[in-house]
């Protein structure tokens, strides 16, 4: 783990792996330390806006937490029904040198995690995708995907909030409302929680 | 009810608060007003609470009518502000009566300017904020001429006789940045930084964008996403730097080599495309 500066008001916390950031964020929004404005997962880092107290805090707390027990956080699981009927289920099948049915397998089998957001509000990049699923980004992303497009790239799955622009392959489509502004939980997606998706 | 109507808006004019700070981690960006200090200054010239919504022009050309009695201040670069054809002035107050006209002009410089209206213009919340994010698209679509634009109640008095000193927005700007936090992934970031930048035209509320000799990168590994901050200097694999405004999105795929400090994000708002970038990198 690494401390960078990150202007006058954050810093960003260099993680060797996925495994250790998340386990940094939830030691530091277990703690919920005075002063946190924000902590903010990306793929092997934090990014913690505080103020100069709090960001000293912070790092004392991480130096000596026991990151290999990192606490258990939001226990709560979402399960997403999935038609997978995707536009590319037939191409990862394909790259994968699967057959359609065990894509569905392996990923209706796997346990996912919110790792991050980014991309669109509500946009979660779920780490747990299994090996002979990973492939790149389409080389030409489409201009439309709809929303509620369940889809994968790299290491991550993810699904559509909305419609938008994207890159990722398409594998299938659920009904849940990934975010909704004026429900109490806006996002159905926030860092820490666990994921998993059956077919229907 | 209280309201104003908007009579034309101009190139752009959009509703800003202080924006939604505290969802990053849901990939909400933080939008709000760029030149912060111009709309706590327009609110407190008509009495409103510093955090109330006002309306974001860009290069002005807003008229408003006034549907009811009430208090409007421009505020931004020095403007021309007129009340139906008659002069008033910029940076001041301006009692409005029910069917009165406000124009705004175009400002010789900057690229910002607010219209603040006692109580504050009350479009419902999203996320405890009225702003409209150009990037997420929350918030109120764009002002559109015809609209009827809701004001909430006065809160307090419109200001006395507070004189406020403006100042043409210079053409050139030395912006002072904290290197960091990936100033080692390229060579040389100070002196690379402190050259002479460009601001284009592809410029909007999600960054500011530059042109000049490229940044020169260490290595070509690629960055996982990581977080990204209004005012992070975030150099894509063109070497040329993208500075992060308030609809910039939350995560991002390029490093960033520096971060401007917090107080001169008022002044990169109001840079016009052509105006000329320095950074006066620290450590």
């Amino acid at each position: 783990m690494r401390w960078r500066r990150y202007g006058e008001h954050a810093a960003l916390l260099d993680c060797a792996s996925l495994a250790e950031m998340s386990a940094a964020r939830a030691t530091l929004a277990e703690a919920a330390l005075d002063g946190v404005e924000e902590i903010v997962p990306g793929a092997r880092t934090l990014l913690v806006v505080a103020s100069a107290g709090a960001l000293e805090a912070a790092r004392s707390l991480l130096a000596s937490a026991d990151l290999d027990h990192p606490p258990a956080g939001d226990a709560r699981e979402v399960v997403l029904d999935v038609r997978y009927s995707g536009e590319d289920l037939s191409l990862v099948a394909e790259d994968a040198g699967l057959s359609v049915d065990e894509v569905v397998a392996l990923h209706t089998g796997a346990v996912y995690t919110v790792a991050f957001t980014g991309f669109a509000p509500g946009f979660g990049y779920l780490a747990g995708l299994p090996a002979q699923l990973r492939q790149p980004r389409l080389t030409s992303p489409r201009t439309r995907v709809p929303a509620g497009s369940v889809a994968i790239a790299d290491e991550y799955s993810g699904v559509y909030p909305r419609e938008s622009p994207g890159g990722w392959r398409l594998i299938g489509h659920t009904e849940a409302t990934l975010f909704d502004p004026s429900a109490e939980r806006p996002a159905l997606f926030t860092p820490g929680l666990r994921v998993r998706f059956r077919s229907v | 009810m209280r309201a104003l109507e908007i009579v034309s808006t101009g190139s752009l004019a959009l509703v800003q608060d202080l924006g939604r700070p505290g969802y990053a981690h849901l990939g909400v960006p933080p939008s709000g007003a760029l030149d912060v200090a111009a709309l706590r200054l327009g609110n407190r010239l008509v009495g409103n609470a510093e955090d109330a919504a006002g309306i974001e022009t860009v290069l002005g050309g807003l008229a408003v009518q006034a549907v009811v009695s009430c208090t409007a201040a421009v505020t931004g670069p020095p403007v021309a502000v007129s009340v139906d054809g008659r002069e008033t002035g910029s940076h001041l107050p301006i009692s409005l009566r029910p069917g009165q006209k406000l124009t705004i002009g175009r400002p010789a410089t900057g690229l910002r300017c607010y219209l603040t209206v006692s109580g504050g213009v009350a479009v419902p919340p999203v996320l405890g904020s009225r702003s409209t994010d150009v990037l997420s698209g929350l918030g109120p679509s764009p002002l559109e001429a015809g609209a009827r634009v809701p004001l909430g109640p006065v809160t307090g008095v419109p200001s006395g006789a507070d004189v406020v000193v403006t100042a043409p927005v210079p053409s050139q700007l030395t912006v002072p940045v904290l290197l960091g936090p990936r100033d080692d992934w390229f060579t040389d970031p100070a002196s690379a930084l402190n050259t002479q930048w460009t601001v284009t035209a592809e410029s909007n509320r999600v960054g500011v964008r530059l042109d000049g000799p490229p940044l020169r990168r260490v290595s070509n590994s690629e960055l996982p996403s990581e977080g990204v901050l209004t005012g992070a200097i975030q150099v894509p694999p063109n070497g040329l730097p993208l500075v992060f405004l308030a609809d910039h999105p939350t995560t991002g795929g390029y490093p960033v080599v520096a971060v401007v400090r917090r107080e001169s994000l008022g002044a990169l708002a109001q840079a016009r495309p052509g105006t000329l970038v320095r950074f006066h990198a620290s450590f």
